[in-house]
């Protein structure tokens, strides 16, 4: 994915929240579920229920190692009844594959023949031709005499569309969706203005806010759903699926870790700034490094991901604490470099998401 | 009679700033507005179906940070696109912009002189330097240096503090900034004639001077405090138009508690036995407060509602004293197609910053010129933005909103402004802009032409003048409106004053009404 395709990444940002942007989402690992036991095997593989899934409904959901530690997300489409998209941003076939031993399944791996395009932001409704579809739905449809699949889903946080095209087809589409969106103000953005984005939505980022599994050198880097607040994916009513034992456990001790939302104080970062004499400075970007996040003497964790909102006017980070610095209110302090000098700014503990306007499910 | 802790006059941004934060510290306030909409000078009006226009004010960047901060703006709707570009298009076919980015500008700048190109950064940086030596002041309530009070003395000591504090360099400066024409000022940095004209423009915005008067390169500082996610300099739209602006800080007044009512025009202040006790509106209404809050400008507040005969009489004399001279207008267009420009064909993203009609520092002198004399500009300087490139919902698809800010248009106009001179005016702007963008007349489908004499009509800002009172040095800092009485105060007791004809002044700024609340509730 393109970090952004003009200089700056700002008006991209922008686009997204107040008019439209369109963003190339192919690079998504993709894979076509089909045969008699497809819901059976999605529904062993991940937390989230998936048999009572709908024809047409979408789903979002982590997935698991057997200790219950995450090695993946992504969403679950069902397109019929016996056949189902994934996507993942990790290459997943083979585990998919050891996991339907015996099922009445076929796995494909449709990475590179589907293309996907995002729209995203406040317009993409209208510039879709006023598509009818509700939050986390999915229908065939063409558009300007393209076949495609369109989703109401998206990592944005905002109203906003994926679709879903034959690779052929895909620079077709992407023109015809300039051309449509240009009167509402579209525009081509890349992961730049998408990671703002995305962190005032609360959404994490594998590989950023979380270790997978699979790449772990030591436990402590793993994280379990509950440990990256993903608690209303694990269905636990579900008799059999990978990791089910663990997370069970887990869910009965409480998790010891949480994913957080934290809010810096101006206050206190302009004091800082002050006191070298400069005027405080905000990352031009979205940060992505671990950053170290106190309670008086005692580290209560570490902010993953954060940056300046420009539309919320806030410094906002995610974060993993210690369930008992996790409570939201809280107040802690986080790490930051001021004129090469470690120090600490006040910060406090905030719901998630940080913005959440009604038109993303409205 | 209904009573209020606090009557505020005017729905303006000031007004509802101050009303906003006395709500917030559980005073209960009430907003009286003359027009049917709320917003002063800062709204957004559908002038024509399906055209949305920030009709006045136009563009934000003063505002501060620490309002949009405590009163929560984002939270009642407030959202700023950056305004990244000025292109300066040049009647040789040429053009001079000035991009976001660092590099790309700077090859531009070398384009013209290479010299300017390695100035830019520095002026930069030393504007940036001149911004935050000047922040701490717009958020004091001025001290009077006229005064042997212990407090007065002591904020004379903490101001001349903070001036040694800034080292000899850059009092110099300052000083220099404070003083000089911005002409002059510029020529010291750059020798590139657009680029030294379009810097030079801040400095004439909203005044009746030439960028060669001096006092001018104080206002072009003015425009450069500006502060958005903490780069000062940095410019932008309000999605939805400047009304958006105001909505969202009345949103914040009225979550706190306060009330604002429309078309409630205030005929009179309640003077009794030298205290303010309200007011009385058009129809007769009357309406009691501890304390009332005037948002009008000096001449209307104390000229106007308050009564000379409640007044001493060299107070009311400075208020006479006290200057306006509107000199700007605005021209609204509505587009079928965007304007192209000889100089720079196409859509480019040259259109979605300002355009700037500054070709030379001479351009500008001389439209100035015929303003001295009571003529509006026949060559006039011009600040062009098209909102709907950022913001598409300001008119309808595939079409755009133009707004052009005019100088000189002197409120003083020999003959006075008649609906013909008002016409002639606006043909007078598009022919001049139609010389740059030669698709210009067939693109408009709509145009509307404010003149200051409107602007005081409509919104009631004495001589049009869009920062209510001109920010010439004699009327800035503890000087505003009136020596001895810049603290918001007045000689009515209980009565004060929150607009931007006090201390800091005007540009959507807020500071006046934050500091007019944080006196009257007695916080420093």
């Amino acid at each position: 994915m393109a970090s952004s395709y003009e200089l700056s990444h700002e008006r991209e940002y922008h686009a997204i929240r107040s008019a439209a942007a369109l963003l190339d989402v192919s690079p998504l690992y993709k894979y076509r579920v089909r045969g008699k036991d497809a819901a059976r095997l999605l529904h062993l593989v991940v937390t989230r229920s998936v048999e009572d899934m709908k024809v047409g409904q979408v789903g979002y959901t982590p997935w698991c190692d057997a200790a219950g530690k995450v090695l993946d997300d992504g969403t679950i489409a069902r397109l019929g009844e016996r056949e189902f998209r994934m996507t993942a941003a990790e290459p997943n076939l083979r585990w998919l594959e050891d996991n339907a031993v015996g099922l009445d399944v076929s796995v494909e791996d449709v990475s590179d023949s589907l293309a996907a395009l995002a729209v995203q932001g406040p317009a993409s409704r209208i510039i879709l031709e006023e598509i009818e579809l509700k939050y986390f739905r999915i229908a065939d449809t063409t558009f300007r005499g393209i076949p495609v699949q369109v989703s109401r889903t998206g990592y944005t946080g905002d109203l906003g569309f994926e679709l879903w095209v034959r690779k052929e087809r895909a620079l077709d589409l992407w023109d015809a969706l300039i051309e449509a969106g240009t009167p509402y103000g579209i525009v081509p953005a890349g992961m730049l203005a998408l990671d703002v984005a995305r962190i005032e939505a609360g959404l994490m980022l594998i590989d950023v806010d979380y270790v997978p599994a699979r790449k772990a050198l030591i436990a402590s880097q793993t994280s379990s759903p509950f440990e990256l607040d993903l608690a209303w994916t694990v269905n636990l009513q579900k008799e059999r699926f990978v990791g089910r034992e663990a997370l069970a456990a887990e869910a009965a001790s409480g998790p010891q870790w949480q994913f957080v939302g934290v809010e810096i104080e101006w206050q206190s970062l302009e004091r800082l700034y002050a006191e070298v004499g400069l005027a405080t400075r905000l990352p031009a970007t979205a940060w992505r490094t671990s950053v170290p996040i106190y309670s008086g003497g005692e580290q209560a964790g570490y902010a993953t991901s954060g940056g300046w909102s420009p539309l919320l006017k806030k410094y906002v980070a995610l974060a993993h604490l210690q369930s008992k610095w996790a409570a939201p209110g809280t107040r802690l302090e986080i790490e930051i470099t001021v004129e090469h000098r470690r120090k600490r700014a006040g910060a406090r503990v905030v719901k998630k998401p940080f913005f959440d306007p009604e038109r993303k499910r409205g | 009679m209904a009573s209020y802790d606090a009557v505020v006059i005017g729905a303006g941004h000031n007004s509802l700033v101050c009303a906003a934060y006395l709500a917030r510290a559980g005073r209960k306030v009430l907003v009286v507005e003359r027009r049917e909409r709320i917003g002063g000078a800062a709204v957004t009006e559908e002038v024509f179906p399906g055209f949305r226009f920030s009709v006045f004010s136009y563009v934000v960047s003063l505002l501060r940070p620490e309002i949009i901060r405590e009163l929560e703006l984002p939270r009642h709707g407030l959202h700023i696109l950056p305004l990244e570009s000025t292109f300066t298009p040049l009647p040789d076919g040429n053009y001079l912009a000035q991009w976001n980015d660092h590099d790309q500008n700077r090859r531009e700048l070398a384009r013209h002189s290479p010299r300017d190109a390695e100035a830019y950064d520095e002026f930069g940086l030393m504007l940036h330097q001149m911004a935050r030596a000047v922040k701490p002041l717009l958020a004091m309530a001025p001290p009077d240096p006229t005064s042997l009070s212990f407090g007065e003395l002591m904020g004379m000591k903490r101001l001349g503090e903070h001036f040694r504090g800034l080292g000899a360099k850059r009092f110099s400066m300052l000083t220099k900034l404070l003083t000089m024409s911005s002409a002059d000022f510029l020529d010291e940095w750059f020798e590139s004639e657009p680029l030294k004209a379009t810097k030079s423009a801040s400095g004439i915005i909203g005044t009746l001077l030439g960028p060669r008067s001096p006092g001018t390169a104080y206002v072009l500082l003015h425009h450069y405090m500006g502060e958005l996610d903490g780069v000062f300099r940095a410019w932008g739209f309000a999605k939805g138009g400047n009304g958006s602006v105001t909505a969202a800080i009345a949103g914040a007044a009225q979550a706190a508690g306060a009330e604002i009512r429309t078309s409630a025009s205030v005929a009179q202040v309640l003077v009794q036995h030298g205290r303010a006790r309200g007011v009385v509106l058009d129809d007769g209404e009357e309406i009691g407060a501890k304390l009332v809050v005037s948002g009008a400008d000096p001449r209307r507040t104390f000229l106007g509602l308050v009564g000379e005969q409640h007044l001493p009489g060299p107070f009311v004399d400075s208020i006479r004293r006290f200057r306006f001279r509107g000199s700007s207008a605005k021209v609204n267009l509505a587009l079928g197609e965007l304007p192209d420009f000889a100089a720079l064909p196409g859509r480019g993203p040259h259109l979605r910053g300002a355009v700037s009609i500054s070709p030379s520092v001479d351009y500008l002198e001389r439209a100035y010129d015929e303003a001295k004399y009571g003529e509006y500009s026949k060559r006039p300087y011009m600040d062009i933005v098209i909102p709907s490139l950022l913001d598409p919902q300001m008119a309808p698809p595939g079409k755009h909103v133009m707004s052009i800010f005019v100088q000189y248009a002197p409120y003083q106009l020999n003959g006075g402004w008649t609906d013909a001179r008002r016409e002639a005016f606006g043909d007078t702007v598009v022919d001049t802009l139609a010389q740059y963008a030669p698709n210009l007349k067939n693109a408009i489908l709509h145009r509307q032409v404010v003149t200051p004499a409107d602007i005081e009509r409509i919104v009631g800002l004495s001589e049009g003048n869009i920062f209510q009172g001109e920010l010439s040095l004699q009327q800035m800092f503890f000087l505003r409106p009136v020596p001895a009485w810049a603290k918001y105060r007045t000689p009515v007791s209980a009565l004060w004053q929150c607009g931007a004809g006090t201390h800091p002044g005007g540009g959507v700024m807020g500071a006046s009404g934050r500091n007019a609340a944080m006196q009257i509730l007695g916080r420093s």
